[in-house]
């Protein structure tokens, strides 16, 4: 069996803050189509993983390679439209702007094509194809109700559900999810996972979820990396991690 | 050695001063969360009393004293927390630079309209006796009671406030409020409380530092106060907003380096000249490019900011569709009568006010474009109207060229400003944006509008009706009055297309969440660049307009308290929509041409109407436009309501 | 008879023009825990946000220990012993994680027993003393998470809201919180639950509220709660969710800006 060269592919990353080593020399791979379930205690440097890769922090050392390509120092709206994706922790959505309008930006940005004198000739509404495919995308996470509504009059929860539908709506190669059942109850959590589940067997899209909930983890991830004081300290299928005596002791408390 | 203390020594009470408004501007940060643009005209306030009342009125100087300061200035603070302050949400970055600059343009309008245009001289001084020598240093450097009460007041100050912030029960809450007032109220701490005493606490510094200081000037001057605040700005960036301690000490470091610069440098010398009097704002830019925390202002957001209410959507998108039809055809015969009155029967003096409406209309349109749809906040618009207009002149006036084409040159060299301005300022946001262009629009006040081979000194450029080709100055024609409304209207249009295109919605992303909207690929700093320089294109066409109704061009019309205004106004007014701008231009021209009637003591009164205004503002971020508008929108909707609940049969058909 | 902790009696709440509850009845009696359960966007935050004062009500009434603090500022709400661990972040980002801790105990401990409540919340919570001086907002979320908790469960108080109890903690970390939270209920300290994970919740609350759009769904023991629960959520799913089944009903908007009001 040959391994697919991978789509993520991260190499000693490390990256601390004032004194405090937040992440120390991580490396792992993702491949296309994968999902990786990335778990651990609180403060064990997830998130800063998820920003490193995508821009939104430079690391201190280690490398990024997405699609073979060293990421370097490019800044974010390029890792964007390389085909990245992120939820994140805290909602970062558009308070004043409709959950449609978000899935519609989205979409613009995508096929960059904002130009002056289009919207100065009033050619930039939105075409058919992009209302039909934000629609088909609205329907999957699920807002379909709350179309026309500020993102400000949202709760916590469905503000991300909105994330994950302005990251999705674009097609992503490659989602990094994080905390997106935070906010949702179990039944709700159990539609996420579906909808991860669907987009990854019929776009391919490969996932990197941080997540707490170990049913989405258990559901959802093909393989999973446990990290604890910013090392990853275990690796494999879900099943395998959780036997691991130091996985049980970091994250689950047993000793 | 001793020629270098000999100017370095009287540097100290100037130096002193802009430290202690330095101190006074990050105390008042780290506590209200307010960069309070208007602390000088705070202080101006109290010495201004104190100085009243000890010299025209004869109370004694301890009377005065409690009065000016220790009622006085906590008062004005208390009054500002009361009706501004503490109605804006505490994530609205926007609405609290622009409160506080409403503040620095209408207190110093105010207060010659409240005690007349008395020329204060000889404030008495409450310390050491300013001229009698205490102490000298070396042979022939003497410190007299002014440099001993400056330095003596600064560090008192300076470690009277540290230990207040750092220390205290009371600085702790004061910094939590700043953050997030309701999660402190969730701790079982009146946090209104807690904000007000942190605005009484920075009055009263204010009204002190006015009041001590105030011997060191001649006169008790408004602008005076407006200098020493730039120089205290630029201190307090130094310190990236934090750090009291640093604040001072560049305070006073600017201060003394200045005098021994200007000490050191030949008169004749360009430095002298021009670069020594911008040495504040050199410093403001310097700091802005290098001081790391100063691209992390205003990062904390309330946790509990999801408890607000969302604002209210513009009302031109819900209100029901009658009402959006009756709205619509009003609008056109509005500009209809208004195009046909103004060819036909409207007096010529009321033609000139407003066309020069419609010139000022296109500038606040790029404050519109600028913060209304991206966000982004310029304290410059003037200065890149100026910009345009100057390039213009000089293009007439030198290359004979027509002062229209030249115009067009100049909107494309506002515009190249403006980008500029966006390129040097890529990682600043927020209040640090706004510092950016302020210290720009002072260069240009200072260094490059008075030159003589700019503006021809400060008379400015006169127009000449041959530049234009066109009748424009015609006294009894129409001609500008047309020329104008083409360009009003095209602009407007042109605004109208980009908030609703892509690039719109791109804007509109970037204004809610940088974060959000670099993660979905928007690219920030094009966007950025792009907008300023449609705005500095648009502000250009507006100071172009200007010019040609002025017929003269002079660095007066371009200043930055003009920029100051400018915003305030549209703000006011509401600066989501194209009708705000317009509405907002049309307003300032025929409430300052209603106060031609008024009383002379009167005139400062349109600052201190739209200073006013922000009343409003805090309370309704949107605009008195858009709330007036959402206001009848609604009564109109409740009338036809109550029209079709009656079995009326002629409003029945009125339904599609 | 002591009165409730905390009554809500047909209590409407809005945000702007969006409503988010309609005459919800919530008793909270001493010493009592309940659960408040609900699907995304039914308005649970919103009545932990209305008992504890952030949101102001449109209709009803809210009594704390029999007194009617209706309309009253948060801050004679939190006074009145009631404390409220607000959904997501809670703590103060520009504040060091020990100042935090200061602003909190230091009024309900009193200044003498500062030190010692100080030293307990580390304890408790190792995880912060390591970290005391450092700046909260340099936590990670979990960590702040932790940090909101610890500022509520070391000295206990009549009533403790906590929104959102786990969210954010790993597995570990929810079992010390469930421990504390064991703790503050010995010492008589009544509770008021939102939590995602139902069975968790259940297993330590007495009596449990469901909400549903706004309004209460049920009301009664904690036993019978895990099957309204189910029967509430399930027919939620959507076309594409893992029950399949649709209402008959109309499908009415989630998230709390749903109704738009008649009045403006």
């Amino acid at each position: 069996m040959t391994t697919p060269a991978p789509l993520l592919s991260v190499r000693g990353l490390t990256k601390s803050f004032g004194g405090a080593v937040a992440v120390s020399d991580v490396s792992f791979d993702v491949a296309a189509g994968e999902s990786v379930g990335l778990i651990g205690p609180n403060g064990a440097g997830k998130t800063t993983v998820c920003s490193c890769i995508f821009g939104q922090m430079r690391p201190d050392a280690g490398s990024v390679r997405f699609c073979g390509r060293e990421l370097g120092r490019l800044a974010t709206w390029r890792r964007a439209r390389l085909g990245i994706g992120r939820t994140y922790q805290r909602v970062e959505v558009f308070p004043e702007m409709t959950v449609r309008d978000h899935l519609l930006v989205a979409l613009r940005v995508r096929h960059h094509d904002a130009r002056l004198w289009r919207d100065l000739l009033g050619r930039s509404a939105p075409r058919a194809d992009e209302l039909a495919r934000v629609e088909e995308v609205l329907e999957i996470v699920g807002l379909s109700e709350v179309a026309e509504v500020p993102a400000a009059a949202l709760g916590l929860g469905t503000c991300r559900l909105v994330e994950l539908a302005r990251a999705i709506v674009a097609e992503p190669r490659l989602l990094l999810a994080d905390e997106p059942s935070s906010g949702l109850d179990e039944h709700e959590t159990r539609e996420l996972a579906a909808v991860l589940g669907t987009l990854q067997a019929t776009r391919g899209m490969a996932v990197l979820l941080v997540e707490h909930d170990v049913f989405l983890v258990d559901a959802v991830v093909d393989r999973a990396i446990v990290m604890d004081l910013g090392r990853v300290i275990a690796s494999g299928t879900f099943g395998e991690v959780m036997a691991e005596p130091a996985v049980r002791r970091a994250y689950l408390g047993v000793p | 050695m001793e020629q270098l203390l000999g100017f370095a020594v009287p540097g100290v009470p100037y130096g002193c001063a802009y430290a202690v408004f330095a101190v006074g501007l990050v105390l008042t940060y780290r506590a209200t969360g307010v960069f309070n643009f208007g602390f000088g005209a705070q202080a101006y306030a109290s010495a201004f009393v104190f100085t009243w009342l000890v010299e025209d009125h004869a109370w004694p100087t301890w009377g005065a004293f409690v009065l000016a300061v220790v009622v006085l200035g906590p008062g004005l603070g208390l009054v500002f927390d009361r009706f501004l302050f503490r109605r804006i949400a505490s994530t609205n970055t926007t609405a609290k630079i622009v409160t506080g600059l409403s503040l620095l343009v209408g207190i110093p309008a105010l207060l010659p309209m409240v005690f007349g245009n008395a020329n204060l001289v000889g404030a008495p001084s409450i310390m050491f006796n300013p001229n009698t020598v205490y102490v000298h240093l070396g042979a022939d450097v003497p410190v007299n009671g002014m440099y001993l009460s400056a330095a003596i007041l600064t560090v008192a100050m300076l470690v009277l406030l540290v230990l207040l912030l750092q220390t205290t029960t009371l600085g702790l809450e004061m910094r939590a409020a700043v953050e997030s007032r309701r999660l402190l109220e969730l701790e079982g701490v009146n946090a209104q409380r807690v904000t007000a005493t942190a605005w009484a606490v920075s009055g009263l510094m204010a009204g002190l530092a006015g009041v001590l200081l105030a011997p060191t000037e001649a006169t008790i001057q408004a602008p005076d106060y407006i200098t020493l605040m730039v120089a205290a700005i630029a201190a307090a960036a130094c310190a990236a907003l934090r750090s009291m301690p640093i604040a001072a000490v560049a305070g006073v470091l600017i201060g003394v380096v200045s005098l021994v610069a200007q000490g050191y440098l030949p008169t004749s010398s360009v430095w002298y000249s021009a670069v020594l009097p911008a040495l504040p704002f050199i410093v403001l830019v310097a700091a802005l490019w290098v001081v790391p925390g100063l691209r992390h202002l205003d990062e904390a957001t309330d946790p509990l900011s999801s408890v607000d209410p969302p604002p209210p959507p513009p009302v031109a998108r819900v209100r029901g569709r009658e009402i959006d039809r009756v709205v619509r055809t009003g609008w056109w015969l509005v500009l209809g009568a208004f195009a046909i009155s103004m060819l036909t029967w409207i007096p010529r003096a009321w033609e000139t006010v407003l066309n020069q409406g419609m010139a000022y209309s296109v500038i606040f349109l790029s404050i519109t474009l600028l913060t209304g749809i991206a966000g982004q906040l310029s304290l410059a618009q003037a200065t890149l109207a100026g910009v345009a207009a100057f390039t213009a002149g000089q293009l007439a006036m030198h290359a004979g060229l027509n002062f229209l084409a030249g115009g067009a040159l100049g909107v494309l060299a506002a515009a190249a400003v403006a980008m500029l301005l966006a390129l040097s300022s890529l990682r600043l946001r927020g209040l640090g944006l706004a510092l950016m262009t302020l210290a720009a629009a002072l260069l240009f006040d200072t260094a490059i509008f008075p030159a003589q081979s700019v503006s021809g000194g400060t008379g400015g450029l006169s127009i000449a009706s041959s530049w234009l080709g066109l009748p424009l100055l015609a006294p009894d024609g129409h001609a500008y009055f047309v020329l104008a409304l083409c360009v009003l209207a095209l602009c407007a249009a042109g605004v109208t297309m980009v908030q609703r295109g892509t690039i719109g919605r791109f804007l509109s992303a970037m204004r809610g969440s940088e974060i959000g909207a670099a993660g979905i690929g928007v690219n920030l700093p094009w966007q950025r660049v792009l907008v300023f320089a449609l705005s500095g294109a648009l502000a250009g066409v507006g100071g172009t307009l200007l010019a040609i109704q002025q017929t003269v061009i002079a660095p007066g019309q371009f200043n930055y308290q003009l920029s100051l205004a400018f915003v305030v106004i549209v703000v006011t007014a509401g600066v989501g929509t194209v009708e705000g701008a317009i509405q907002a231009g049309i307003g300032l021209v025929v409430i300052q041409e209603l106060l031609q009637y008024a009383p002379q003591r009167l005139q400062g009164l349109t600052f201190v109407l739209f200073a006013i205004g922000a009343l409003t503002y805090s309370a309704h971020p949107e605009g008195i436009v858009e709330l007036e508008k959402r206001r009848w929108t609604a009564r109109a909707e409740r009338a036809l309501a109550r029209l079709r609940s009656e079995p009326a049969p002629a409003t029945a058909s009125g339904r599609s | 008879m002591t009165p409730p902790v905390l009554e809500l009696d047909a209590v409407s709440a809005a945000y702007g023009p969006y409503r988010a509850l309609f005459g919800v009845s919530v008793t909270v009696l001493e010493g009592a825990t309940v659960a408040l359960l609900g699907s995304n966007g039914a308005g649970k935050s919103t009545v932990a946000r209305v008992a504890s004062g952030l949101v102001p009500v449109t209709a009803g009434r809210v009594l704390a220990g029999g007194v009617d603090v209706t309309g009253k500022p948060a801050w004679r709400i939190a006074r009145a012993g009631i404390a409220h661990v607000p959904e997501g972040r809670g703590v103060f980002s520009t504040l060091s994680v020990e100042e935090n801790l200061v602003l909190s105990l230091r009024r309900r401990a009193g200044p003498r027993a500062l030190r010692h409540s100080l030293e307990q919340a580390y304890l408790r919570f190792p995880a912060l003393a390591e970290r005391r001086h450092a700046r909260a907002g340099t936590l990670s979320g979990g960590q702040q998470r932790l940090l909101s908790l610890a500022k509520v469960l070391v000295v206990p108080r009549k009533l403790l809201i906590a929104d959102e109890l786990s969210l954010g903690l790993a597995p570990h970390v929810v079992d010390d919180v469930y421990r504390a939270l064991g703790d503050v209920q010995r010492a008589g300290t009544a509770l008021l639950i939102v939590e995602q994970s139902i069975d968790r919740v259940l297993s330590i609350a007495t009596s449990a509220v469901v909400l549903d759009h706004g309004s209460v769904a049920y009301a009664g023991p904690a036993t019978e709660a895990a099957d309204v629960v189910a029967h509430v959520l399930a027919p939620r799913g959507r076309p594409q969710g893992a029950d399949g089944a649709m209402p008959a009903e109309p499908r009415v908007p989630r998230g709390r800006g749903w109704r738009r009001s008649q009045t403006t």
